[in-house]
């Protein structure tokens, strides 16, 4: 991490948000508590409130997502952004233009936010280095570094179900190796002081000295869901695989595929978690995906409340000027 | 236009609660009791709308108000990190809402307010009700019920501290 952290503005408020590291515990509170109120705007009839009004917002995504680029979608037009969905298959990049020239061309368009996904880890940040001081930059996932905003949907849906972290037993299973979920989940537990995080897979798809990051490493499933109050199933990841990682899909399940006999030896209450997309019979079985410990939906559904925090906290305020305290008077601090 | 006297800390705070509620207590009596919404604005005007509500013994719970998401000066100042959500009785259609706050001074909060109940639904009516007006409304906005109007010297204050003991407290900035 370099000394200044480009996430955070002049006066260390949310500018843009990139990667879980370098973020305190405090940051991560924040988020997820504005989380909170924005769960229940779906219960409105008109489900949306102008706090990001007059905004627009672009969709860069260089890679396939359904569940991430539409929550970030739905979750910018329940604060009323207007939201461009750039389909970079036919879009100039296809025709040679570079990355920044087509951000400049955005720029130029008076645009507020990029929500970026790349197959290349740095991507996001690359874009906010270059980008106006008025562009706030978000991560939906590069290369296999960083996915925070799914981390952080994650920490909300344990937080709903556990209410504290600090004595959770979080056990993340599978593609250890080429999962930015999985990294940005490990930064965000350890940073809200959750005592055991546990990781499981093949020697093959578990990155040497995770341990560095303060995780326990298994290599055997059935001793790590022992206790477990989480279970996150990560997706085994054809697409980045090359060479032979794994003997096959079947022997996969066999060890390392969640089946409810594996299931029990976790704690009664505990919650099963899914970044999606799922594949049933590789990684899960079907009756646990859909079983009453699976919060799977939940974490879609969190997605957007979870987005909505993010996206008015990084663009919530202008940081180009101070703040008067004028602002603030009144009783309560409402004016 | 005469001036409203001056605040000071004599304010009989039970004394203006019974001036409000004598004023609801008339307002609905034209209303199906059924009908009658009563919110508070997060956080004084909620907690002078929990004192109101237990008088009046209303048949739908109390709902209550956070207006930060409707907030005009979000850009400049913010989201409060800990915003509470809104809890507003699910309907508001044809219903007569009572609408609480503690102060009333510049109008806009309670323009915010207006907008959040509206994207709940359309009301019959509402009815504001403050426990001080202090004037210099920068905004077309009419509190039908008031505790008291008052008026504050530059640079006065007023807040309203509670749940319990609630109270009103000035302070010179």
């Amino acid at each position: 991490m370099t000394p200044k952290n480009i996430q955070l503005d002049e006066q260390g408020r949310l500018k843009h948000f990139l990667s879980i590291e370098g973020f305190k515990r405090q940051h991560l509170v924040n988020i997820l508590d504005a989380a909170e109120p924005f769960a229940n705007v779906h219960e409105q009839a008109v489900k949306k409130v102008p706090l990001l009004r007059g905004k627009t917002i672009v969709n860069l995504f260089f890679e396939a997502s359904t569940r991430t680029r539409t929550t970030f979608e739905l979750a910018a037009t329940r604060l009323s952004a207007d939201v461009l969905n750039i389909n970079i298959n036919t879009s100039a990049t296809s025709k040679g233009e570079s990355l920044l020239d087509m951000l400049h061309n955005l720029e130029a368009m008076h645009c507020d936010m990029f929500i970026v996904r790349h197959n290349q880890s740095g991507a996001a940040h690359l874009i906010a280095q270059h980008v106006s001081p008025h562009i706030s930059v978000i991560n939906a996932g590069d290369g296999c570094h960083s996915h925070p905003s799914q981390a952080m949907l994650d920490m909300f849906t344990i937080r709903r179900h556990k209410k504290e972290f600090a004595n959770l037993k979080v056990v993340i299973v599978g593609d250890i190796l080429h999962s930015r979920v999985a990294r940005s989940q490990i930064h965000a537990l350890t940073t809200l002081g959750v005592s055991e995080v546990r990781v499981v897979g093949p020697k093959t798809l578990i990155p040497t000295q995770i341990e560095s990051l303060g995780v326990h490493v298994y290599h055997d499933l059935q001793a790590a869901l022992i206790d477990a109050d989480v279970v996150i199933m990560l997706r085994l990841q054809k697409e980045r695989m090359q060479g032979a990682l794994l003997p096959s899909e079947n022997e996969y399940y066999h060890q390392y595929g969640l089946t409810e006999k594996k299931l029990k030896l976790a704690k009664p209450d505990a919650i099963v978690m899914h970044p999606g997309p799922i594949n049933r019979g590789v990684e899960i079985a079907s009756s646990i995906a859909d079983g009453p410990q699976s919060v799977i939906l939940e974490q879609v559904t969190n997605g957007i409340a979870i987005r909505m925090a993010v996206m008015s906290q990084t663009l919530g305020h202008s940081h180009e000027r101070v703040i008067s305290k004028e602002t603030t008077q009144n009783t309560g601090g409402r004016a | 236009m005469i001036k409203a006297p001056e605040f000071d800390n004599t304010v009989n705070l039970d004394g203006l609660l019974d001036t409000m509620y004598q004023a609801i207590h008339k307002k609905i009596q034209d209303f199906n009791q059924d009908d009658v919404v009563m919110v508070g604005i997060h956080t004084g005007g909620f907690w002078i709308a929990e004192k109101l509500y237990q008088r009046l013994g209303l048949s739908s719970p109390l709902g209550s108000l956070n207006i930060s998401f409707y907030r005009d000066d979000f850009t400049k100042i913010g989201l409060h990190p800990e915003v509470k959500p809104s809890n507003l009785p699910t309907g508001l259609d044809d219903k007569h809402i009572i609408l609480v706050d503690d102060v009333l001074f510049t109008g806009r909060t309670v323009r915010a307010a207006l907008n959040e109940i509206f994207d709940y639904g359309r009301p019959a009516s509402v009815t504001l009700a403050v426990l001080l007006d202090r004037g210099e409304r920068e905004l077309p906005i009419y509190a039908e019920i008031v505790g008291q109007e008052v008026s504050l010297k530059a640079g006065q204050e007023i807040k309203l501290t509670g749940p319990e003991p609630l109270k009103l407290v000035q302070n010179e900035c």
